[in-house]
């Protein structure tokens, strides 16, 4: 199995999720430049953090139109697991892999902190070592982490179980208070329909390590690894 | 040929920053301001190479599918043929 990251111009976090990958989780894991019209052999892709063009426009908004992205998407269609963080959840909004989309935070301030989030739903390849209701410490970076989606879309992410990840306080309450960016229902991470691409504002990669404060967030990267061994075995 | 597009949040959208500067006038002292809302404006300057009609429909392409976010942006699109 290989994973991918891919890197744009302006993404940061590419090097902090090469490394969980492969020193963390001890897997085979490749950059993918955003110039490629391949995703080559990779069998999961992550869009990393960051300020892909430096944010310009809106975040996501260019990064979306990458060579990449073409190749991303049609992985994507055939199935294959794509994974966005932050900057990278932003992106596949933009490219409408995944509905809605991140605005500016409620109060307007850059967040750089520790926060909880509250696994949702197991039944996904990122989450399917977690428990239902399992509480996640990781960090948060973004300017732009609201979620926000129209009423109709909404309501079809919570009747289809794809609200993943929601912003939860350390016993895993839903309030207010523990919402640091003001999204709509909490919302920290979502999938599409298939639940082969997710999407989150937390950074996971950098609470893969214990020495950093946290190592909740490898949870998910062992849950992409056990998915992409079941697939191996399977075919 | 220039053409100006608007692009504004939605009016369901919450905008902060436009909060953030209605209060700040408020408190300098501005009276009878009701609401405040931030958008962009983007100046378009088209070559002579498309007609009239072939430049609105590139401009209104280029708004709606890179310039503003469907999702969250309302856009208007002026150009400099139509005053």
């Amino acid at each position: 199995m290989k994973f991918g990251v891919v890197m744009f111009p302006g993404s940061n976090c590419d090097h902090d999720t090469y490394h969980v990958i492969s020193k963390v989780i001890g897997q085979p894991v490749d950059f993918i430049w955003h110039r490629q019209n391949t995703v080559a052999d990779c069998d999961a892709v992550i869009l990393p953090g960051g300020f892909s063009y430096g944010d310009y426009l809106r975040t996501g908004a260019i990064a979306r139109f990458s060579p990449v992205m073409g190749a991303v998407k049609e992985f994507a269609s055939r199935g294959g697991l794509v994974m966005g963080i932050c900057n990278g959840f932003q992106i596949l909004c933009e490219a409408g892999l995944l509905p809605g989309a991140l605005l500016r935070n409620k109060n307007l301030r850059f967040i750089c902190d520790h926060i909880n989030i509250r696994v949702e739903a197991t039944d996904t390849p990122y989450t399917n070592r977690c428990q239902r209701g399992q509480v996640l410490s990781v960090p948060i970076a973004h300017g732009d982490g609201n979620y926000f989606c129209d009423a109709e879309t909404l309501a079809e992410l919570q009747r289809e179980n794809r609200i993943i990840f929601r912003y939860s306080d350390a016993n895993g309450n839903l309030s207010a208070d523990a919402n640091p960016n003001g999204s709509l229902d909490n919302i920290a991470g979502i999938c599409n329909r298939e639940r082969n691409v997710l999407g989150m504002m937390p950074h996971p990669e950098r609470a893969s390590e214990q020495l950093l404060g946290s190592s909740d967030g490898r949870i998910i990267f062992y849950s992409l690894a056990d998915t992409l061994a079941e697939l191996a075995k399977a075919s | 040929m220039k053409a100006k597009i608007y692009v504004t949040l939605k009016p369901s959208v919450l905008d902060p920053q436009g909060k953030a500067i209605h209060h700040a006038v408020e408190t300098i002292g501005y009276r009878g301001i009701e609401d405040v809302r931030q958008g962009k404006y983007f100046i378009v300057t088209v070559d002579g190479s498309l007609s009239p009609d072939e430049a609105r429909a590139e401009v209104e392409r280029l708004a709606r599918d890179v310039l503003a976010n469907p999702i969250i942006e309302d856009f208007r699109v002026e150009l400099d043929s139509d005053s």
